[in-house]
């Protein structure tokens, strides 16, 4: 125990002096309220301290207690539908403690139920060799998901005791190796360092959201990671809270991360009423929250990602397909800033840390497909995406820039889409995916062979629209010929049909990748029947007046297997009731 | 009452003589000892005058102090600081109501002194966001480019993007004029002026006068001449008020801010005479952190009666919206009501400019026993109609009217009346039944082909629907 005394305080950055033998990034207890701090720069016997709490009241002189550790959480079941603050406190349980509506100083609190009792199962036996990463038993966690409780990375050994199946809390030893070692069904890990796996795998299958626009012109991987940069207002937090509802992953890691407090109270509120589509149970069962609010201390803003990303990890390593979603990166970066200005560190650009690049890569990193540690390999996948908020909406500042060096895909928010309420406003023009090549061949044999194609039209169409749109604000829209105002027209569809997605429609929320291949399909019959159509004399007029426009547009808010049942009539109809057309 | 009575003297306090150096807002103390970060001081002058201030920083036995009512007269030989041993607090009542005080929380109207029922800290502490209860119940302002487009609820924030000479202070008072809530309850005013004109303030109270709402208003004066540091305890003093009258007095408060510009320009002014590392355009880095434990200190708690909904002012610095203060107000806030200098100059009141304008929690406050079933699909219905028909005039300015189709020439006439019937409403206010009436009459401009948003509605609200139906039977 290394005991020092503050000597100088400057906001959230403190410093001690006295503090012998204490390591980088160890966390302390700051003054006689017992704040939680963590120690980033160490000087002779001077300790530079964040800490992770208001600093108002405190003096010069008051004791500074080390804990002999860095930053762990302690990772076991009762994770899955818990609200934590950036630094692991379990806020329902910060209210009950404190009696208190508000967060107050200090306040200590256990990470996870040490009381709750789980129905263990073991699955090994005595004089069986383990390592690090093996399941010695589960544990039903939530409704669907099965807990795996396993050897600490670094411990090995023959189980010399097991217990019997029944119900035991995490305190209680589960197993003991070589006669010493025991193992409880929770563990400590500490955030900043990557959990060990394996080896990496290579990403191959998509990360389905339900949202067309992403599944279909920019899918990520699983294992992959992506970013969301946008100007207020775009629509950051409805987009990353879409993909947290539907995504097609086993565990979601939420991390609000400088953001409102009234936004958190919203995915608290939904939630645990929303059902998962895939298992029926309710979203809360597979969600676990991280909430550090704008006003919450800026150093715990700093270690929230952190805690998200070790969270997010643990399930990884159970074997599990995992997406961390951070709302919002820029939040964390800014942080990261405002404590590198208290230490009065030189500047790089627009005053961010020289090292945010490498932060921001190290971040990133911890994202992939992994195989486990374990004799018996699994493989999970941690899934990043990452929301930023560049200042003015101005893509070219630091966040946004470092943060796409690192990471597989962009999916660009526009303010411009967002005024004329074109949600969700990713561009199709500025956004970009890395990982089609990878995830291609999965969509060719699941949803239809020739989707690489469909794509690739539908994409040429719209970029076609942005020419011509240039055009006609230059001479109005009769200068062009009728073969043009065709692609104007296809492309609103495109545009209104198919892109805009809405988000409150029951419906129309998800789209599963098969129904949006064929919104496509349909759309591109209708533009193929129309050229062809034009191309005897038919008028645009005449094309434009068939009830078939309408129909589909209806489509995306039909029910998904009949509107698909619907659309593979619709695109034999298409071309018929085109080619019926008399040319006037 | 004199400064130290409010401030709370012990008699314990230590005084120190040893300033050793001044400079702008900022006096540096040596060899003092058991200081606290942000505890409070009294400065003694020279003339034996007193002046406030916190403490911004202590290293070893140096304390840096940052002097609420300005330097000026302060020497290092003579000047005494003492230190109050506590953080910066703020005398509460519910005699508040009806006050005015000034920007550190002392009457300043001449009426007898507050007795103070609580001492509360004027920081206070971050909501627990699980303690958090959404918000939802629709406020009506009466004014139909707010009600009907970008809806308020209560225990949102939702600033006003102004620019200079536009009319930001009218459209606050008319708000807080017209303001009410479903079930009747009146709102409690908090007013927190930062470094605004005697004029505007002038506006202001003659506004609370005129429509007797003085009595349920608390009003927080920091004018332009006042010490600009003074600036940067208003806000946080008003909320203060604010919290412990929606929370603890179950009162429903609208705290209107003005001007929030002034206040991020007094942040910068102590952060550069700090010498602290510059972030954007001379604004420092923990501006956004500052900023929301101010814009955060709204919303509603759960099992409690009151709320608490900030209206910030602020004034864009040449009507630019990537200028960091709206840009970060933008981040933190839940939407914005951006005005707009081409309407203003139109004579369009309020010169609302709903395109960049939103309502993030607009949803959780309308529809069916809320407002009006059909509110969101009219809502979307004028917003594209009237975008298109604002690209169109881009479109007539280079090819002329005459270059367009009927249905163009009905969205560019769409555009045109929505600015002047919508937006333009003018001094008086409207219910959200007539804003929606008007939205009606308005869209039966528009060919009926072209109302995809709210077809679903067009049967019962349409003002010819009806006529159509019978012509053709």
């Amino acid at each position: 125990m290394i005991l020092g005394t503050l000597s100088k305080i400057t906001g959230p950055v403190v410093v001690a002096d006295g503090m012998i033998g204490i390591k980088m990034y160890d966390v302390v207890r700051v003054g006689s309220a017992g704040l939680m701090g963590e120690v980033i720069r160490l000087e002779g016997t001077h300790a530079t301290i964040q800490v992770y709490e208001d600093t108002s009241g405190l003096k010069v002189g008051e004791p500074v207690e080390s804990t002999d550790g860095p930053l762990m959480l302690e990772l076991g079941p009762g994770l899955l539908s818990s609200i934590y603050d950036g630094i692991q406190r379990p806020l329902p349980i910060i209210a009950s403690q404190t009696g208190s509506d508000f967060i107050a100083r200090g306040t200590s609190v256990a990470a996870l139920d040490h009381e709750k009792l789980w129905e263990f199962t073991p699955v090994i036996e005595v004089g069986q060799d383990l390592v690090g990463g093996d399941v010695i038993g589960t544990v039903p966690e939530s409704p669907t998901v099965l807990h795996k409780v396993m050897v600490p990375p670094r411990l090995s050994g023959r189980v010399t005791s097991v217990v019997a199946p029944g119900s035991y809390n995490v305190d209680m030893v589960v197993a003991v190796l070589d006669d010493t070692k025991e193992i409880r069904m929770s563990q400590w890990w500490p955030v900043r360092q990557g959990r060990p796996y394996a080896r990496k795998l290579d990403p191959t299958t998509p990360f389905l959201t339900g949202m067309r626009i992403l599944d279909t012109f920019f899918p990520i991987a699983l294992g992959g990671n992506a970013i969301i940069p946008g100007g207020f207002g775009t629509g950051k937090t409805v987009t990353q809270q879409s993909l947290a509802k539907w995504a097609d992953v086993d565990i979601i890691v939420y991390v609000g991360c400088g953001e409102r407090g009234n936004e958190m109270t919203e995915v608290l509120k939904e939630f645990p009423e929303l059902e998962d589509p895939r298992t029926g149970s309710k979203l809360m069962d597979r969600t676990v929250l991280v909430a550090n609010t704008s006003n919450m201390p800026v150093a715990a803003r700093e270690a929230s990602i952190y805690t998200g990303v070790t969270l997010a990890e643990f399930y990884r390593d159970m074997g599990y397909n995992v997406a961390m979603m951070a709302d919002s990166t820029s939040r964390w970066g800014e942080a990261l800033r405002e404590v590198s200005g208290r230490l009065e560190e030189m500047p790089g650009e627009e005053g961010y840390p020289a090292y945010l690049a490498t932060r921001l890569a190290a971040f990133y990193e911890r994202s992939g497909r992994c195989a486990s540690l374990g004799s018996e390999e699994r493989v999970g996948s941690v899934t990043m995406v990452g929301a930023v908020s560049p200042p003015g909406g101005d893509m070219s500042e630091p966040m946004t820039q470092n943060s796409l060096r690192v990471t597989g895909a962009f999916w660009a928010l526009d303010t411009s889409l967002a005024h004329r309420r074109h949600f969700p406003a990713i561009s199709w023009t500025k956004s970009y995916t890395l990982f089609l090549g990878q995830v291609r061949p999965w969509f060719e044999e699941e949803v239809a062979n020739d989707w690489a194609e469909v794509r690739e039209r539908a994409m040429f169409l719209l970029q076609k629209e942005t020419e011509l749109q240039e055009i006609v604000q230059l001479v109005g829209p009769d200068a062009l010929p009728e073969t043009e105002k065709i692609i104007l027209e296809v492309a609103r569809m495109l545009r209104e049909d198919f892109l805009q997605q809405f988000a409150f429609d029951a419906v129309d929320a998800y789209c599963p990748p098969k129904k949006a291949y064929w919104l496509l399909r349909t759309i591109l019959a209708f533009f193929d029947a129309a050229t062809q159509a034009m191309s005897r004399g038919v008028s645009l007029r005449q094309i434009l007046q068939l009830p078939m426009r309408d129909e589909i547009a209806t489509m995306k808010t039909t029910d998904h297997e009949r509107a698909i049942a619907r659309m593979q009539e619709m695109v034999a109809q298409i071309s018929d009731e085109i080619a019926g057309i008399e040319v006037l | 009452m004199t400064p130290e009575a409010t401030l709370g003297r012990s008699l314990l306090s230590v005084e120190y003589q040893t300033v050793s150096y001044v400079t702008g807002p900022l006096v540096f103390v040596q060899n003092v000892h058991d200081v606290a970060y942000n505890e409070m001081v009294s400065i003694v002058m020279p003339d034996g005058g007193e002046r406030s201030g916190q403490v911004l920083e202590v290293s070893g036995d140096t304390a840096v102090i940052q002097v609420f009512e300005g330097t000026q007269g302060i020497d290092i030989d003579v000047t005494r600081v003492r230190f109050l041993e506590e953080v910066a607090k703020v005398d509460v009542s519910p005699d508040l109501l009806g006050r005015v005080l000034a920007g550190t929380g002392k009457p300043i109207d001449g009426g007898a002194p507050i007795i103070p029922e609580k001492r509360l800290d004027i920081t206070g502490s971050p909501i627990n966001p699980y303690c958090r209860e959404q918000p939802a119940d629709f406020i009506e302002t009466g004014i139909s480019a707010i009600d009907g487009l970008n809806t308020l609820v209560r225990g949102q924030k939702l600033p006003i993007f102004s620019g200079s000479g536009l009319p930001a202070n009218e459209l606050a008072a008319q708000i807080i004029r017209q303001a009410s809530v479903k079930s009747g309850e009146e709102f409690a005013i908090v007013f927190g002026a930062m470094g605004i004109t005697h004029r505007e303030a002038a506006y202001f109270m003659q506004q609370f006068e005129s429509t007797g709402a003085l009595e349920r208003v608390v009003f927080f004066m920091n004018l332009a001449d006042d010490p600009t540091v003074e600036r940067l305890l208003t806000p946080k003093v008003a909320l203060t008020v604010a919290e412990y009258l929606a929370f603890e007095k179950d009162m429903q408060v609208l705290v209107v801010l003005s001007d929030m510009t002034n206040y991020c320009e007094a942040l910068r002014e102590v952060s550069t005479a700090r010498e602290e590392v510059p972030g954007r355009r001379g604004y420092p880095g923990y501006m956004y952190t500052d900023l929301s434990t101010i814009y955060e200190r709204a919303g509603r708690i759960k099992g409690r009666k009151g709320s608490v909904t900030q209206l910030p002012i602020l004034t864009m610095p040449d009507d630019d919206i990537t200028h960091p203060i709206p840009d970060l107000t933008g981040y933190i806030t839940e939407g914005q009501i951006v005005l707009s200098r081409h309407l203003h100059r139109r004579g369009v009141f309020p010169p609302i400019d709903v395109l960049p304008c939103l309502s993030r929690l607009m949803n959780l406050g309308i529809g069916e026993g809320k407002t009006r079933e059909d509110h969101r699909a009219v809502a979307n219905q004028l917003y594209a109609s009237y975008a298109q028909g604002r690209d169109l005039r881009r479109l007539v300015a280079i090819v002329g009217e005459e270059a367009l189709s009927d249905t163009d020439r009905r969205y560019l006439h769409f555009a045109d009346d929505f600015e002047k019937h919508i937006i333009g409403q003018g001094d008086i206010g409207r219910t959200i039944e007539e804003t929606l009436t008007v939205a009606w009459e308005l869209m039966s401009g528009l060919p009926m082909g072209e109302l995809k948003r709210v077809r679903d509605f067009i049967d019962q609200y349409h003002p010819t629907a009806g006529e159509n139906a019978t012509a053709k039977a």
